[in-house]
């Protein structure tokens, strides 16, 4: 294997949406080196790929960052850090200003006013909305972006981060990279839970099918604090394509209708959660399917959705093309498999104001960042400035560090076995497809109508232990494959962590997102912790934290 | 959900290989690109969007109501025209403004 030595000072892996704009902070503010490491190439990665359909986090006339604070508490039901939630919200609005000078179009009034959807939403075409920040970090002279390079391990020591580990998935080259501090922006995780098209358009998922969790997975194999993964994110969708319904129910008002034409959404509750909850009672009550109710709406409606569909989710245009328009009919919705991200809902990385990790040196934004949910794009955009401005504050304070070799051999020695292997039993897709449908049987997933009990728990622990050990064996033709490999067993890693969370928190928060059979009710005491957990000699060991000290920061006590 | 490559009309550019966010698309020893993982593909249309000679066409699955139409687009000045060729021989245009805002 060719073997490839860089050197940078500040690392961010993930060049999706908050990476991208923790680059651009840092050369905004300094000529430090920044080295970009993307799997894919940042033209279109990640979550922005096919674009987004507004700017879900913006603060209007007549509201301050604290509504959106209390607006994100609400929604998660007050599992959250304010300090955190509360730095975002700050910057939502000037991260909007540098996407419009970018070149985002934002839709504006007659007076030059951003027109809102509700108070904290504002209209946009954000086709290219991933284009537009790559183009602006491509010009940048102190910004290295290496595409097709999949970050697989940190190097961390004594609780120090120094470095990572990689390969080139079309150059075939193992990269190690020693760093001054590192950003890690890498989203979050799909593909844990068998998905609701489990065939051919298996990866027609909401949530990207290619952010792995590989951040997550880093983290936890380093010993970093990890919160809230207990609170997974299922998405309301149009049946089949998995597009977003916001555009239909918050933007030309469509109401959830079960098959008897009954409005069921006030019944449940509009918070994230109940929504969903509503649909999946709804279905196993036998009032199935549930519906957004967009028959009979205006020729006008009817046409600015067909764009507003292609300019981020064109599969449903296509749909409405194929079997008929939203005038016609009603468009059928349901809850999709769940994701951790903690971009929606909290889960991620444990991390202080300055978005640090507790491992010195890494710094986490975005999806992969835990405790502040309702982030969205600007959020993401918010917290990729604040992880920038502080890594380079932490560069200053610290000489480089040299990767032990022993320690890189390690990792050369784990990637070369792979290639090396002879062919076995099972594939790496077979034990993908094994892993989701045990995490769909046990841990409450669409199979259980997101339910679970300490039982079923207990085998998905056993199971999951038993694919991760099945997965040594495999074997990778070539570095594509060897990338489905690490994929692989960073999803395994995440669902240790999922299963140990689900089974801490005794009690059900979240009705919508998971159902606890053995503990049905919120309980009081529950309301009041995170569920924190770190890996510790090879043991996940929970960690219960007072959100209480996690509420206001010191300037506004 | 996939898309599939017309070889025919393929002129070897690269673009949809260079932007597909699943690295998902190859380029054959002739030069020219294929879907090596139609099973992985995300319907994320970034290859589509790409494709100087309309080779890159997009279409849902059958498994999630795919009825046989395919969908490409064309570049017409400043708007984006989405072609879907339905099943049933139709052709359906609907032009889009990259400029303009969504208004819902
Ligand atoms: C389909 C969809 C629609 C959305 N619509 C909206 C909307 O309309 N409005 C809104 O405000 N928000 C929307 N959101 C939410 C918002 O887009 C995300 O919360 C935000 O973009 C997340 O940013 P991120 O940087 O954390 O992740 P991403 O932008 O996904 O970036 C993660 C990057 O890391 C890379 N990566 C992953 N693993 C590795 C690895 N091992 N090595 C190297 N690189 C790696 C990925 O390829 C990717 O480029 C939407 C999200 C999705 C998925
Ligand atoms: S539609 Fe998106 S995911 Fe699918 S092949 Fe094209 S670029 Fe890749
Ligand atoms: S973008 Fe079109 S022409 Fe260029 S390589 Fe891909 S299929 Fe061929």
């Amino acid at each position: 294997m060719v073997i490839e030595k860089l050197q940078t000072d500040i690392l961010i892996i993930g060049g999706g949406t908050a990476g991208c704009y923790a680059a651009l902070t840092i050369a905004e503010r300094s000529d430090a080196n920044v080295l970009i490491c993307e799997k894919a190439n940042i033209k279109r990665s990640g979550c922005l790929a096919a674009g987004v359909n507004a700017l879900n986090a913006y603060i209007t006339d007549g509201h301050t960052p604290r509504d959106y604070v209390e607006y994100a508490k609400h929604d998660a039901d007050g599992i959250v850090c304010e300090d955190l939630l509360l730095s975002m919200s700050e910057r939502l609005n000037s991260v909007t200003k540098k996407l419009e000078e970018l070149g985002l179009v934002i839709l504006k009034d007659e007076n030059g006013k951003y027109v809102s959807r509700g108070w904290r939403n504002i209209k946009i075409n954000g086709e290219n909305i991933k284009p537009l920040l790559a183009e602006a970090v491509e010009k940048l002279p102190n910004v290295s972006v290496m595409n097709r390079i999949n970050i697989t391990n940190l190097a961390v020591e004594n609780n120090r981060v120094f470095g990572a580990f990689g390969f080139g998935i079309e150059s075939g080259i193992f990269y190690i990279i020693e760093a001054k501090a590192i950003i890690v922006a890498t989203g979050g995780a799909a593909g844990l839970y068998k998905p609701r098209n489990p065939g051919f358009s298996r990866h027609k998922t909401w949530y990207p099918p290619f952010n792995t969790g590989a951040g997550y997975a880093m983290g936890i194999r380093a010993g970093a604090e990890m919160t809230s993964f207990e609170m997974r994110f299922i998405a309301l969708r149009c049946k089949d394509t998995i597009a977003p319904t916001g555009t239909l129910a918050q933007g030309a008002g469509a109401k959830q209708v079960n098959s008897l034409g009954e409005i069921y959404e006030n019944e449940y509750g509009l918070t994230t959660s109940q929504r969903v909850f509503g649909t999946t009672s709804e279905n196993l009550a036998g009032r199935g399917p549930c519906y957004l109710q967009t028959k009979g709406i205006s020729a006008d409606l009817e046409s600015d959705l067909m764009k507003a569909y292609l300019n981020m989710a064109p599969s449903q245009t296509l749909r409405w093309i194929e079997s008929g328009s939203p005038l016609r009919q009603n468009v059928e919705i349901e809850g999709t498999e769940p994701y951790i991200v903690g971009g929606h809902t909290a889960s991620g990385y444990w991390v202080d104001d300055n978005r640090a990790t507790t491992v010195e040196g890494l710094f986490a934004c975005g999806d992969v960042a835990g405790g502040c949910p309702q982030k969205y794009v600007t959020g993401a955009l918010a917290e990729g400035e604040i992880a920038g401005i502080s890594a380079l504050g932490y560069t200053g304070l610290r000489d480089k560090k040299e990767i032990p070799e022993e320690l890189a051999a390690k990792h050369i020695a784990e990637a070369e076995k792979f290639l090396s292997n002879g062919t076995g039993l099972y594939s790496t897709e077979q034990l993908e497809e094994a892993m989701q449908t045990v995490m769909d049987s046990y841990a409450g997933g669409i199979g259980t109508g997101y339910s679970f009990n300490e039982k079923q728990l207990d085998i998905a622990e056993e199971r999951i232990s038993r694919l991760e050990t099945l997965s040594n064996e495999l074997r990778a033709e070539d570095f594509h494959e060897l990338m489905f490999i690490y994929e692989l067993r960073e999803r395994l890693t995440i669902c240790e962590s999922v299963i140990a969370h689900l089974r801490a928190r005794r009690e059900t928060r979240w009705a919508g997102f998971s159902h606890n059979l053995d503990h049905k009710e919120k309980d009081e005491k529950f309301g009041k912790l995170f569920v924190n957990s770190r890996l510790e000699n090879g043991e996940i060991k929970i960690i219960l934290r007072d959100i209480s000290k996690r509420q206001v920061r010191d300037d506004e006590r | 959900m996939s898309v599939e490559i017309d070889r025919e009309k393929c002129v070897g550019c690269r673009r949809c290989h260079d932007v597909c966010p699943g690295s998902l698309i190859k380029i054959g020893s002739d030069g020219k690109a294929f879907i090596k993982y139609p099973k992985d593909c995300w319907g994320c249309t970034s290859c589509v969007k790409e494709c100087p000679a309309h080779a890159v066409r997009f279409f849902l699955g059958a498994d999630i109501g795919g009825m046989g139409s395919v969908l490409h687009i064309e570049k017409n000045g400043e708007l984006l025209d989405w072609v879907i060729e339905r099943y049933d021989g139709e052709n359906i245009v609907v032009s889009v403004d990259p400029k303009e805002s969504n208004k819902y």
